[in-house]
């Protein structure tokens, strides 16, 4: 499965914010892939393009002031960036789907929920009557919603907020994607049901064979359900590997700050470890390595250039001059 | 006011439910024709007053005719008038309003300079040189209310777009592949029904008030139809001998009015989700209760009644 041709590959893509300061590179030269089945983590600070880098995947950066510069998206060797908006559409609902943050609006409050889940099934599968029920129900049930069949003519407002994710979550769902980009599902959920939504996205990923983008900035979650993590800074990736790789040898000095950010109730630290200085601005971004600044191992050259992307192990790379042989590659 | 919330308004409904009555059977509960007088009963008094009598409650005019038959005449134009004005000019200014909001860019910039020009009319000149040129009637009447009052409806909605085109729900729905008219009506259109339903009910009053100038003024609905407006104007002549002509159709007026803003004011306060869900303390706060109110004063009004209770 693994071996088999990727179902995402995205080359390169910059997006770019044209404001009156300037031209802010929220998302510079972004390249991953993603097989199916397959679950990456976007992790990184705020600003980091995490966000951006999703709405990009999908074409919903915000315009005018928004705009995909560069590089190609190719979803099962399709450039969605080449696609008209009316070809874009039917991408969308049939391929991608997405779960946004915050369950309280991702919901329509003027609808109840049965009408919006089966609004989707209808669109995607032109199912009507008991079948669409069926359907319908069949998607809440798949995501643990009790009750499904007397919860369909409630409202957003009448569920709890980890409910409104999972039938948020249920909708995202509903038309069997083959991408779900989940930005920060977990966000605004207490966290004892962040665990158990977890769990539940895993399962109907392992059934479904969905492949699965994250966005957080929760190593925990990292830890606990993603196949790869791409660490993102200033709009650009600057480590990527398997999940173990990263966590065992973390080979960016951006990414071994943020492990240590981590609270370790073992270490009975007395104050939490924070990153010293401010992400720049992405609006006059350095020269060269923009963590420079606030880098421990900095060094003259890291001012200069921008560093290449080295391999550290098989699927490993970091793009930082203190890694071992960057400079070979210059 | 009583801080009551949940309260139903019985003030405003009762007189709103009798006025709708009587507009519905006015054939029936008049007692004289409203335009038909009876020369030699010109000019009596109300019931209480010296040579009042039982025929003539409210008096009778200076062709005899009866006040009481043609103000109950009269309410049927001032509610035929506001529902069909409000009807046409509500359909096309939420129907703008939306557009505008949600496409944005030059389409908004067009629509709501078009807005801007509609509002800064002087009312009642273009009212009065509209019918005017054109014959006075009915439907000119309606028409001129009409255009005057689209705009309100239009910017509102507009900024009720904005509100909630940012949610997550419309942006998922772009992401599940719908169209933008789909959105609109679907998922936008639902959630401003409530706030429609308020600045209709508010502009009811407006209505009245502008039907009645216009009608003062000679250019609304023509004489002898018994509008409430014509009415005043008619006894204007005879303030000082016969001021039951003017004095009861004025009140009936200001009563209507009065009505309908008390319970537009609570609908706003009644239908709004966001209010009904959070409770009082958090409407205070909330910065998009504040935009829920039309533009005219009705914002400060709903700010004072949330804070008596609280």
């Amino acid at each position: 499965m693994r071996e088999s041709s990727p179902l995402l590959v995205v080359e390169d893509l910059k997006t770019y914010f044209f404001t009156r300061r300037g031209v802010t590179k929220a998302v510079d030269g972004v390249s991953f892939t993603l097989h199916a089945g397959e679950t990456l983590a976007l992790v990184g600070e705020s600003g980091s393009g995490k966000s951006v880098t999703c709405l990009s995947l999908v074409r919903l950066v915000p315009e005018p002031a928004g705009r995909i510069v560069g590089g190609r998206v190719l979803l099962e060797g399709e450039d969605l960036l080449q696609k008209s908006s009316a070809e874009m559409r039917r991408v969308r609902g049939k391929k991608i789907a997405m779960v946004l943050q915050d369950p309280l609006t991702s919901l329509n409050p003027a609808l109840t929920i049965g009408t919006q889940v089966g609004e989707v099934v209808r669109l995607h599968q032109g199912l009507r009557g008991a079948p669409l029920r069926e359907r319908v129900l069949e998607a809440l049930r798949r995501l643990r919603i009790p009750a499904a069949g007397t919860r369909l003519r409630h409202y957003s407002h009448q569920f709890s907020g980890g409910m409104r994710q999972r039938v948020s979550s249920a909708i995202a769902l509903s038309c069997a994607p083959r991408l779900l980009i989940a930005d920060e599902p977990t966000t605004a959920l207490d966290v004892t049901i962040q665990a158990q939504y977890l769990e539940l996205l895993k399962e109907v990923q392992a059934s479904a064979g969905v492949a699965i983008i994250l966005v957080t900035h929760d190593f925990g979650i990292v830890a606990a359900i993603t196949d790869r993590v791409a660490v993102m800074y200033a709009g650009r990736i600057v480590e990527m590997g398997s999940t173990l790789q990263v966590f065992d040898n973390p080979s960016h000095p951006y990414t071994r700050a943020l492990l240590r950010c981590l609270p370790d109730v073992g270490l009975k630290r007395e104050q939490l470890v924070e990153i010293g200085g401010q992400p720049p601005d992405l609006a006059r971004l350095p020269q060269g390595c923009p963590f420079a600044p606030r880098c421990p191992e900095r060094q003259p050259i890291c001012d200069e250039t921008y560093p290449p992307s080295v391999p550290v192990a098989g699927g490993h790379a970091a793009s930082c001059w203190a890694a071992p042989g960057a400079k070979a590659r210059a | 006011m009583r801080a009551a919330k949940h309260d139903v308004p019985w003030f405003p409904g009762l007189v709103l439910a009798a006025l709708v009555f009587t507009a519905v059977f006015a054939s029936y509960l008049a007692p004289h024709s409203p335009t038909a007088g009876d020369i030699t009963q010109k000019l009596i008094p109300p019931l209480w007053m010296e040579r009042g009598e039982w025929e003539h409650p409210l008096g009778t005019d200076r062709f005899g005719r009866d006040v009481l038959s043609r103000i109950i005449h009269g309410s049927r134009i001032s509610l035929i008038v506001s529902l069909i004005a409000i009807g046409v000019a509500g359909t096309i200014g939420t129907l703008l309003g939306l557009i505008s909001g949600y496409r944005g860019g030059v389409t908004d910039a067009v629509l709501m300079r078009l807005t801007d020009v509609g509002l800064s009319l002087p009312t009642i000149l273009i009212a009065v040189v509209l019918v005017a040129v054109s014959e006075p009637s009915f439907s000119n009447v309606v028409l001129v209310i009409a255009l005057l009052l689209w705009p309100r409806f239009a910017r509102q909605m507009r900024g009720e777009t904005l509100a909630i085109k940012e949610q997550d729900f419309v942006a998922l729905a772009v992401v599940a592949g719908r169209s933008s008219a789909w959105i609109i009506s679907r998922h936008i259109f639902p959630n401003v029904v409530p706030t429609l339903l308020v600045i209709s009910t508010l502009q009811v009053g407006y209505v009245v008030l502008l039907e009645g100038t216009l009608s003062f003024l000679g250019v609304g609905v023509p004489p002898p139809s018994p509008a409430w407006g014509l009415m005043i104007a008619d006894g204007r002549g005879f303030l000082a001998t016969a001021w039951w002509i003017s004095l009861f159709p004025g009140l009936a007026m200001v009563l209507t009015v009065l009505s309908v803003n008390l319970l537009g004011d609570w609908l706003r306060d009644h239908l709004d989700p966001k209010l009904r869900q959070l409770g009082r303390a958090a409407v205070l706060e909330a910065p998009a209760a504040a935009s829920v109110g039309p533009v005219d004063e009705a914002p400060v009004r709903g700010a004072a009644a949330g804070g008596d209770g609280a």
